[in-house]
């Protein structure tokens, strides 16, 4: 087994480790899921050390016939934008497992299904077979699932089947898409599929669509949102950090390996459409947040606000809007999860997350003042913080395509920071709410999940080239079909 | 020369990073590293000026930021004499105005976050007057506003200090965003966004008039927004509620000059409009009347000043408007002075009146002598009387603006000149002459916050005494330069007398009585003091707009989009439900059903 593979799987270790330990032993169940994140993060970071920059290509590949009476096979490499993603997984997981050190119930299986998450993330952004990709993508849902409906808030049952129902439909279409792809090719394989010319432009428009819906669910992309504020109202804290930071970029990521590679000419007549849908989410997602009186719906509709940056960005066609696009990704990824960590800090000692609920907490608590500060900026991109860089080059490529809709989804950053800063208002500063008054501040633990990501967050925003340098070269392989 | 010109944003911004990380416990020291990193750059600005005034030359500097594909998004800056006079007064004022803040803000919990945000600041000020590309402009530009929104809101626990940081971050935000539109505009019809290549590509018509019109204008946006422009003014009266020394800092010497600033340094664009020059000149001198009506009935001793800035800000519009580039640089230059000196005597008022209100001042004269004379140094330079600095760049302003030959525009300038003279003059009898109040608490502020008073106002009295040299480094060459016209002096001399005298009689004289003209007057009294009750439109009709489509998309979310989900799932349901019926277990049902589904389909074919 080569060493993607062995990083892909790495969680699991953990998770055969776990069942085999007593649910009782705390700190024991901690330490193995700690060991186990940090496993695939080494392996990950392996990788990042080893990828060549230069290479556009897939590196890390490995092809194994896996099932050969239908030509599937066990195909998996990274290349430029897969990467970044992928190490976004391995560092937001083993974050997520230390901020939720504090979880009482069942620590055992939800570290589990923590583990087995992973490894699904992992291997959907590593396949090159599209059924592979399928099986992770499935692998993905259950853990999610369980993690909402177990260790959710009140209303969880109605969130989690929303949620598993709203992806299932979404993967069925997706799997026909997949199906009715190989008998038209009779490949699974994504990279032979890549600008694939046996399928008809009338027929690929439909597979186009198939797939497109299934991703779309996941983005969100509107009308098929409306599972995200509830699975994320309800999750637990690292739940909604995984799945706003990772989950959701899954469907972007499919949309441009699925649909940008194999069916280039179709996504091409439908860029405008595409356009029209970021502008969109920006917009409605965006208003829509603002109009929110609880910190945790708040933060979830203004990542289906973020998600259109990406939708945006990708609609462009061109080297800036889909470098800006998979930057976006990591951008909002590291933002959002912040973001979640730090309403779940806020909620554990509270027991509630209204806004108006709370009110001049700043002097009680400076460091998470200053902290959810940095988010909240980099959140309304701010230059100089991760969001911006984003944001800019998507715009910058999508308005040189679709000038009037880029200029229209400009106002998104306007509302943005119209929610954003009456949040941050309302929540620290004015007078202080006498019933917060012994707030504790962040503890050790706190810091050390919220300090890499704000390392992060300034690191990107003001030195952006070290994602850029990494997606670029595979961007370009993707603008050789536009 | 790079190394230099690098570390003159660098000292401050290292500051701040070490007061944030290291020393926000420990104030003294704070303040130290603070007046410490904007005394290096002072120091470096003032070699770069100085080399500059003795070899004028132009340099540029690139550095690798952004790259993909054959796309290149660097940092770039440039050093020129406009760069370099901007350095200069933005360290020199903030030095300034941080050695008054040990006096002013003593004792303050927050002073280590505070000197931490001035260093912030000062860094991105400098930034982005060494700008040279619009990506690294717009950086610069939405730093100062976070700089602004921090400070404004910097005793956070009042909720209208509060609510002013947020107002002016979205006020200025929304003219950003034509900015930032007219960024991606430049960029899809030049395909970059350095300074230099878009002016080369506009001189070789590669960008021809209704879309360098239309560029002009977006960027103008921006402008009106950070320089308190009508109609996006409304932010600044409301910044008063930060600390004074910010006040005079920030809201008035230089962040709302950056955009006079921006539209001087992208004069290039405007110049071959006549439209957008139009507008500016409109938007300036409407700007500079329009605020200074509302000055004269406000009591607020900050609001005053405040709204004498929007008001001087739109005399540097109309100026650049007009065609004036050098006079409007050179105002740029003279107003941060006798500006930044006029808040920094009202915060010496405030800080021993422990009262915003004029009425609560009165003989102040003779307790606070140097802040009085301070303040007349400063009053006149903004009024404009000779020997003072604000004579010589005002005069300029009014000449090029008689030259341009627009009548109304003309009007407008002078009487802005009687009603400022009025406005700032009435201030000053009402606060340092007349009779002492009974409180006798009153006292001469500390030598920390006079010395930096005194500093200003001798510049306040000789900064205006350059201006051939000024207009020999500091010049386009397509720009208007106006011959000197002794009338016009003149005539904008006496106005400016004209309001001192008025004031006089109404405030020291009390030959009229003011609450008596008040009364007489009361409409238009009441418009002013309510300043044409512009916030309460806007409250009525954009902010309710904006709630309005907000709780409408909720709705839909909840009702509309989230309602068919719901629906679609009970649908689900109730069929399945249905169907459950059928399956009722029992053998004689089922094949009762398959007898009658095979007769149906017998007589059907």
């Amino acid at each position: 087994m080569d060493i993607l593979s062995a990083t892909i799987f790495s969680p699991l270790v953990g998770v055969l480790l776990l069942l085999l330990l007593p649910g009782n032993k705390t700190f024991l169940l901690r330490a193995v899921s700690l060991i186990a994140s940090l496993l695939p993060l080494a392996g990950s970071i392996f990788l990042l050390s080893f990828f060549d920059q230069k290479n556009p290509n897939f590196q890390f590949t490995e092809n194994l016939p896996w099932i050969s009476s239908f030509n599937i096979n066990y195909h998996i490499g990274l290349d430029g934008i897969s990467l970044p993603l992928f190490l976004l997984t391995t560092v937001l997981t083993l974050l997520s497992i230390i901020i939720s050190f504090n979880i009482e119930k069942r620590l055992k299986e939800y570290f589990i299904s923590f583990l087995i998450l992973e490894t699904g993330l992992l291997g959907v952004f590593s396949s090159l077979d599209l059924f592979l990709f399928y099986i992770f993508w499935e692998l993905v849902l259950i853990p999610m699932f369980l993690i909402i409906g177990i260790w959710g808030g009140p209303n969880k049952v109605y969130a989690s089947f929303k949620f598993i129902l709203y992806t299932a439909i979404g993967s069925v279409l997706m799997l026909i898409g997949i199906i009715w792809t190989f008998i038209l090719t009779h490949t699974f394989d994504i990279v032979q599929l890549s600008a694939c010319q046996e399928i008809p432009l009338n027929v690929a428009k439909w597979i186009w669509l198939l797939f497109f819906v299934g991703f779309a669910v996941k983005v969100p992309i509107f009308p098929f949102h409306t599972w995200l504020p509830d699975a994320h109202t309800e999750a637990p804290t690292a739940g909604s950090v995984i799945l706003a930071g990772i989950l959701l970029k899954m469907g972007t990521y499919g949309l441009l390996r699925v649909n940008f590679s194999i069916f280039p000419e179709t996504t091409m007549d439908n860029s405008l459409f595409l356009a029209i849908l970021g502008l969109v989410n920006i917009l409605y997602g965006a208003l829509t947040a603002m109009a929110q009186k609880d910190l945790k719906k708040m933060i979830a509709y203004s990542s289906v606000s973020h998600m259109g940056f990406v939708l945006l960005g990708l609609s462009a066609l061109n080297v800036i809007g889909i470098n800006g696009a998979v930057f976006q990704m990591i951008g909002h990824g590291i933002i959002t999860g912040s973001l979640f960590m730090l309403v779940g800090v806020i909620y554990d000692r509270a027991h509630h997350r209204q806004i108006s609920g709370f009110g001049g907490i700043a002097n009680v608590v400076p460091n998470y003042t200053a902290v959810m500060g940095i988010s909240a900026l980099a959140s309304i991109g701010l230059p100089g913080l991760a969001g911006f860089v984003g944001e800019l080059l998507c715009f910058l490529g999508a308005f040189s395509s679709f000038s009037k809709i880029t200029a229209a989804a400009c106002f998104g950053i306007l509302i943005g920071a119209i929610y954003t800063l009456n949040m941050y208002k309302d929540v620290f500063f004015g007078h202080l709410n006498e019933k917060y008054a012994g707030l504790s501040d962040l503890s050790i633990r706190e810091w050390i999940a919220l300090i890499p990501l704000m390392v992060f967050i300034l690191l990107f925003g003001l030195w952006p080239q070290l994602i850029l340098n990494i997606t670029d070269p595979a961007v370009q392989v993707f603008l050789k079909f536009f | 020369m790079i190394n230099q010109l690098l570390a003159v944003p660098l000292a401050p911004f290292l500051a701040f990073a070490i007061i944030s990380l290291f020393t926000l416990r420990y104030k003294r020291l704070s303040t130290f590293i603070s007046i410490l990193g904007i005394a290096i750059s002072l120091i470096l600005s003032l070699n770069i000026a100085i080399n500059l005034i003795i070899s004028p030359s132009s340099e540029e500097y690139f550095m690798n930021w952004i790259k993909i594909g054959a796309v290149q998004i660097p940092l770039e800056i440039i050093i020129d004499p406009l760069s370099a006079m901007m350095l200069v007064v933005v360290s020199l004022v903030s030095l300034c105005i941080q050695i008054y803040s040990i006096g002013y803000m003593h004792g303050d919990t927050g002073l280590a976050r505070y000197y931490g945000f001035i260093s912030l600041f000062s860094f991105s000020m400098l930034t982005l007057v060494l700008s040279n590309n619009f990506a690294q402009m717009y950086m610069a530009w939405e730093l100062v506003g976070l700089c602004s929104y921090l400070l404004i809101g910097f005793w956070y626990h009042k909720p209208s200090a509060a609510a002013a940081g947020k107002k002016a971050f979205l006020v200025t935000r929304l003219g950003d965003v034509g900015f930032l539109i007219g960024i991606l505009l430049i960029f899809k019809l030049t395909g970059t966004l350095s300074f230099s290549e878009v002016a080369h590509a506009i001189s070789q018509k590669e960008v021809t008039c209704p879309a360098i019109t239309i560029i002009a204008i977006l960027i103008f946006c921006g402008a009106i927004g950070k320089s308190a422009q009508f109609p996006l003014h409304v932010w600044l009266p409301d910044a008063m509620e930060g600390p004074t020394p910010i006040s005079a800092l920030i809201h008035a010497a230089t962040m709302v000059a950056a955009g006079v600033y921006l539209t001087a340094r992208l004069f290039f664009i405007f110049l071959p409009s006549i439209e957008a020059l139009a507008i500016v000149a409109y938007i300036g001198g409407f700007t500079a009347l329009f605020a200074a009506t509302i000055a004269l009935a406000q009591n607020d001793i900050k609001k005053i000043v405040a709204y004498s800035t929007i008001s001087q800000l739109g005399f540097m519009m109309l100026a650049l408007g007009s065609g004036g580039y050098t006079p409007a640089c050179f105002h740029l230059m003279t107003h941060a002075f006798f500006k930044a000196l006029l808040f920094l005597c009202a915060g010496s008022v405030i800080h021993s009146l422990h009262s915003n209100n004029i009425w609560d001042g009165g003989g102040l004269l003779r307790k606070m002598p140097i802040t009085a004379i301070c303040f007349i140094m400063g009053g006149l330079s903004l009024a404009g009387l000779p020997p003072f600095a604000g004579f010589f760049s005002k005069d300029e302003i009014v000449l090029t603006v008689f030259a341009s030959g627009n009548t109304l525009l003309f009007f407008m300038a002078t009487l802005t000149i009687f009603l400022t003279a009025f406005y700032t003059f009435r201030l000053f009898f009402v606060v340092f002459t007349g009779e002492e109040k009974k409180d006798t608490h009153v006292h001469e502020s500390p030598l920390v916050m006079t010395l930096p008073m005194i500093l200003l106002a001798i510049l306040s009295l000789i900064s205006g005494w350059c201006g051939p040299q000024f207009s020999h480094l500091i010049h386009t060459e397509d720009a208007l330069h106006p011959e000197g016209e002794p009338l016009v002096m003149v005539l904008s001399v006496s106005m400016a007398l004209a309001g001192i005298f008025s004031a006089w009689v109404v405030y020291a004289k009390k030959e009229v009585s003011s609450e008596k003209l008040c009364q007489q007057f009361a409409p238009i009294n009441s418009l002013l003091t309510n300043k044409y009750w512009i916030d309460e439109l806007y409250g009525s009709t954009v902010v309710r707009l904006v709630q309005f489509v907000s709780l409408v998309s909720k709705w839909i979310d909840i009702y509309l989009v989230d309602g068919l989900v719901n629906g679609t799932g009970r649908l689900t349901a109730f069929f399945g439900s249905a169907l459950r019926l059928v399956q009722t277990g029992y053998l004689q049902n089922y094949i009762f059903l398959m007898i009658a589904g095979l007769v149906i389909l017998l007589l059907i074919f």
